[in-house]
């Protein structure tokens, strides 16, 4: 490195930031390592068996319960996202002061502590709407939740369609409603996807908004108003109750795996966006 | 009938965007009015101020799990705002191509991981790690702060490494043709340009930070006491929460969902600095 001969001050700030960067690599790597190699070995086929008993902390009704509730909690944002999004975009004239104050909402909302919309969650469906700990109402909470992140990336999304199309499209006397169905929406897709995959991301990983909402039961959630716990509460509980190590170790490694694949996903996803 | 469809959808699409407006609405109804209350009952002195939080007894003051948010969240900045910085500097001035294709999908990695898999990972790694070097218990201000400051780090590497790209490469190249080193360039020239954005970047972790809760649960070590030392447990205001809320009852549920409204103007007050900051940098 003779480029820092007599430069020890360019010398001590270029370590500084390989530094940092090392370091950064170093904790993703030893945490993936970590709670894979703890966990792994845990994981029998008893823990997948259909039934939770208190010999067999099986993690399958947790499981099911994920995708209950990913798909409930989808449900009602992504649509209601998308909608605003194109409203944001497509139809609200510049300088409209609504467009302020939804984005003030927004970036407000994603702002806000998943314990918050949690004793939200249960002072509102739990306690106000006398629903006791529900599956209804941890999704809905999630779903207020994830609203900005899939509101933002369909935003972003339908800005990078290039006004040329929507051009070419009422030129050829297209209306407004049916440019954005037929035109803009579906360039758009791409973009809205993996933004549904990151929700999808946050919604798996979410523990404290659910603990007192959907609450923490652990069979198979029979109807939307009754209780369930997905893996992430799953695993809090494990780790809570203090008599199922082993079985939390290996639940751990099944959410970081799925996690992975997650993002995996999103990223690929984003990797062909950005090709195209 | 077209012009009716066309109509229809334009309210439909008006509505959801009102979505979020009525969503915040609620929310800041629901907690106010069922928070604020128990505040005075208690006595907004003795809730805001008070040291002992002795549920039993009914005496709940909050003053140290207060302290402990705002300790727990400064230890936070000191380990990540340095490491997020330069680790963003090396991104956006120092990665070959190859390597940032292997760590831009890393730290968008981090941020996706969830919290309760990183309090996992600080009790098996960080907490036995602790015990180690400093003997004791393991859980408290430290452990919980390095964790917090790892869990930061995506939040402020991202922010970061967005506002250094937006610094017009002039500034750069000028500093380098009067005789500066690469090194010294960035730090002196490049870095002070993008101040405004490396502030959004801090305030943005300091609310990740203020508001994470199940990581912290698992390592601080929960004592309800005003912070001793970096080694001594203590309770931050979102453990407070999700510890008491499965069986407390009565005066003592209101004091915690009361507990959730300071909570709450924190994140509130945290959310206007970002604000102002945001605004001044377009400015």
């Amino acid at each position: 490195m003779s480029r820092f001969r007599n430069k020890p001050l360019s010398l001590f700030l270029w370590l500084l930031v390989h530094l940092a960067a090392c370091f950064t690599l170093l904790v993703l790597i030893s945490l993936i390592i970590y709670i894979l190699v703890k966990g792994v070995p845990n994981l029998k086929p008893s823990l997948f068996a259909w039934e939770y008993t208190s010999e067999n902390a099986s993690m399958m009704p947790a499981i099911i319960n994920t995708f209950g509730m990913t798909f409930l909690a989808l449900l009602f944002s992504v649509p209601i996202g998308i909608c605003s999004a194109i409203y944001l975009v497509e139809y609200a004239k510049r300088g409209n002061k609504l467009v302020g104050i939804v984005r003030l909402t927004t970036e407000t909302l994603s702002g806000i502590p998943s314990i918050v919309y949690g004793l939200f969650g249960f002072l509102l469906f739990a306690v106000q709407l006398k629903w006791g700990y529900s599956f209804l109402g941890g999704a809905l909470t999630l779903a207020i939740m994830v609203l900005p992140l899939v509101m933002r990336t369909t935003e972003e999304a339908l800005k990078s369609v290039p006004d040329l199309y929507r051009e070419g499209s009422f030129g050829l006397g297209a209306g407004k409603l049916r440019t954005v169905r037929c035109i803009v929406l579906p360039a758009a897709v791409p973009g809205i996807l993996s933004g549904v995959i990151l929700g999808i991301g946050r919604i798996v990983g979410e523990t404290a908004a659910l603990l007192y909402s959907a609450g923490t039961v652990t069979g198979i959630a029979k109807d939307l108003f009754s209780s369930g716990r997905t893996l992430s509460v799953h695993l809090y509980a494990l780790w809570n109750e203090g008599l199922y190590t082993n079985e939390a170790y290996g639940t751990a490694a099944v959410l970081l795996i799925v996690v992975l694949l997650i993002n995996t996903a999103a990223s690929a996803i984003a990797k062909k966006l950005t090709k195209e | 009938m077209k012009h009716f469809l066309e109509v229809f959808m334009h309210i439909i699409f008006l509505i959801s965007a009102c979505i979020s407006i009525l969503a915040v609405a609620l929310i800041c109804i629901f907690l106010f009015a069922n928070g604020i209350p128990p505040m005075f009952e208690i006595g907004l002195g003795e809730f805001l101020g008070g040291t002992l939080w002795k549920p039993t007894n009914l005496i709940f003051g909050i003053f140290p799990m207060i302290l402990g948010s705002i300790v727990v969240t400064l230890g936070a900045l000191v380990v990540g705002v340095p490491a997020g910085i330069f680790c963003a500097i090396f991104m956006a001035f120092f990665c070959p191509k190859k390597l940032y294709r292997v760590l831009k999908p890393a730290v968008n990695l981090l941020a996706g991981i969830p919290s309760i898999v990183y309090g996992f990972f600080g009790l098996m790694v960080l907490v036995p790690l602790s015990q180690e070097i400093f003997g004791g218990g393991g859980k408290g201000i430290l452990t919980a702060s390095v964790l917090l400051g790892i869990m930061i780090l995506p939040t402020i590497i991202g922010v970061c490494e967005s506002s250094l790209r937006a610094v017009p490469t002039q500034y750069y190249e000028g500093a380098l043709a009067l005789g500066d080193t690469h090194e010294k360039s960035i730090f002196r020239t490049v870095l002070p340009a993008a101040k405004s954005g490396i502030m959004a970047a801090v305030i943005l972790g300091v609310g990740r930070a203020v508001g994470e809760t199940m990581a912290v649960v698992m390592v601080a070590g929960n004592q309800p006491i005003l912070p001793q030392g970096l080694l001594m447990g203590v309770r931050t205001l979102t453990s407070n929460i999700v510890l008491e809320m499965g069986y407390a009852q009565d005066l003592h549920r209101e004091a915690l969902i009361a507990t959730g409204v300071v909570l709450f103007f924190f994140i509130l007050i945290i959310n206007m600095v970002f604000f102002l900051v945001q605004r001044r940098k377009e400015k």
